[in-house]
């Protein structure tokens, strides 16, 4: 008794939950409903604080957020993964979802970012310039090349002319701040906002322009959107003065 | 498939075999989609890219060695704590097997705590020994054995419990020393345990994911076991990352099915 007593609770709740899908779905009025942001693991903290920003200037909207690696959720969305806007570290990813017509509108980049070396706090090592890395006895760890801050790493070292054998290719940039973090490898290459975000145990060593990288960020609103105004209403924040200010708080650079 | 069932087989009822029908298609769906999406043309050129072939090679290098480690320590602790009864007993059985329900990157965390240069011993092993083990295979073989033994211990000890212990007195009082009878009697008897235990215990290690990437990185030929290549072509070449899957998932197939057959029978 108690079994079916449970079956028809859950019923209940399937039909319900869809019904109330079905209807936010229908009345979808300006800046009401929900929207799911799909975003590059980088964006985290300066999305999170534009999305509460956001919500708190449109009440009725509720901003959901996806992040991970760029060529992560790509694939993802690729699979048929729900989302209403993508913002990806760099634009060869985003090329992906245009090449598969996955988008709703042309990219527009929103902010840029530049590489940093990070050590840990003190630089114990007194690394002072990519050419530092290769020294006998640096333990150095990079983004694997096929992620794009590994790429990009690659190419910094390219253009100062070094080159440098890490002792790992790690699997996004997270994991390299937190590598150095724990005192297990000496440097690494990352962006300079992933720098500011690795809080006191990290600090960065600057990488001169005539070696740097600049990746830009694009973003678009996805084909699957429900929420077509919503979404544009969001993108139109971030590219804002006011979203703009939150970016270079994190340490983004304005497109 | 033709295996000796001493038990008599009974009736069926229908909403069991329903369920189980539906418990069984739950784990052939997600291989159906993986054999559909198979890129049979280019297959057998990405598996023999040189990259697929030394991460295989790599993988069945460290679950392999994962494996013979956990055997090594795993069986004389589960005969522990079979055999011998302590105060703590319990805590530290929980303690050893809770890699388990660990999530595998916390443990990579741990094992970095632990053993990485700033670590509680990995200071003085890489201070005074020299050992470097972060980065390095022996690195990966540690985080495959930290995460795959409980599933050893675990098997073995049942195995251990469940053995009749008349067998090993009946040796002891017809004068065998306590080593043979360990060698000739109790490991014998608790075979099938341990082979299972053993067999559950590499697919874990072979298939290990976050306690690697976290504890012994990234790096071809080093470091990158299979399911960290998988992971990488998945972002850059996603048929690539299936034709891989396929392959360790036929690897451990064909190991399950044949050892299952071979020393555990039917049951």
């Amino acid at each position: 008794m108690r079994g079916r007593l449970a079956l028809v609770a859950i019923v209940f709740v399937v039909v319900a939950g869809c019904g109330a899908g079905a209807q936010s779905a229908a009345s979808a009025s300006p800046l009401t409903g929900s929207i799911s942001v799909v975003a590059a693991a980088s964006l985290t903290a300066a999305f999170q604080v534009i999305g509460g920003a956001f919500q708190k200037l449109h009440p009725g909207a509720k901003v959901q957020f996806n992040f991970g690696g760029s060529s992560t959720l790509v694939t993802q969305i690729k699979e048929g993964a729900p989302g209403d806007l993508f913002a990806s570290a760099d634009q060869p990813t985003m090329q992906k979802l245009v090449d598969a017509s996955l988008l709703a509108g042309s990219p527009q980049v929103f902010a840029k970012n530049k590489l940093a070396i990070v050590v840990g706090a003190g630089n114990p090592k007194r690394i002072a310039r990519l050419a530092d890395l290769a020294r006998a006895g640096t333990v150095a760890v990079f983004c694997a090349p096929t992620v794009p801050c590994g790429n990009y790493a690659r190419l910094a070292l390219a253009k100062a002319g070094v080159r440098v054998a890490p002792v790992s290719q790690e699997l996004d940039v997270k994991a390299v701040v937190s590598k150095v973090a724990l005192g297990e490898a000496d440097a690494g290459i990352v962006y300079v906002t992933d720098v500011k975000a690795g809080g006191s145990k990290v600090q960065g060593v600057p990488i001169p322009n005539s070696e740097n990288v600049i990746a830009s960020y694009p973003v678009a609103i996805l084909k699957g959107t429900h929420n077509t105004q919503l979404a544009r209403a969001f993108l139109d924040y971030v590219v804002s003065s006011a979203g703009q200010t939150t970016l270079a708080g994190f340490g983004f650079a304005s497109p | 498939m033709r295996v000796p069932n001493n038990r008599s087989e009974s009736p069926l009822p229908l909403p069991l075999g329903l369920l189980a029908g539906v418990g069984a298609a739950f784990f052939i769906f997600p291989l159906l989609g993986l054999l559909v999406r198979m890129p049979w043309a280019s297959a057998w050129l990405k598996l023999t890219s040189p990259t697929a072939l030394q991460a295989l090679r790599l993988s069945l290098l460290a679950s392999l060695s994962a494996t013979a480690l956990a055997i090594a320590l795993g069986v004389p602790l589960a005969w522990v704590y079979a055999r011998v009864s302590f105060p703590g007993r319990n805590l530290l059985r929980a303690l050893t097997t809770l890699p388990m329900v660990l999530p595998p990157v916390v443990g990579g965390v741990a094992l970095l705590l632990a053993f990485g240069r700033r670590g509680l011993i990995g200071g003085w092993l890489s201070d005074v020994l020299g050992i470097h083990l972060p980065f390095t295979t022996a690195g990966a073989i540690m985080a495959e054995t930290f995460v795959a033994m409980p599933f050893l211990i675990l098997t073995v000890e049942a195995g251990f419990r469940s053995m009749d212990p008349r067998f090993e007195d009946a040796a002891r009082t017809l004068g065998a020393r306590r080593w043979t009878v360990l060698w000739r009697v109790t490991l014998p008897l608790v075979r099938p345990s341990l082979v299972a235990g053993a067999v559950l215990c590499w697919a874990r290690a072979l298939g290990e994911f976050g306690a690697t990437i976290t504890f012994a990185g990234n790096f071809p030929g080093t470091t990158q076991t299979m399911p960290l290549a998988v992971y990488l072509a998945l972002e850059t070449d996603p048929d690539a990352a299936i034709a891989l899957s396929l392959v360790l998932l036929a690897v451990s197939l064909v190991v399950l099915v044949a050892l299952r057959d071979r020393w555990l029978g039917s049951a």
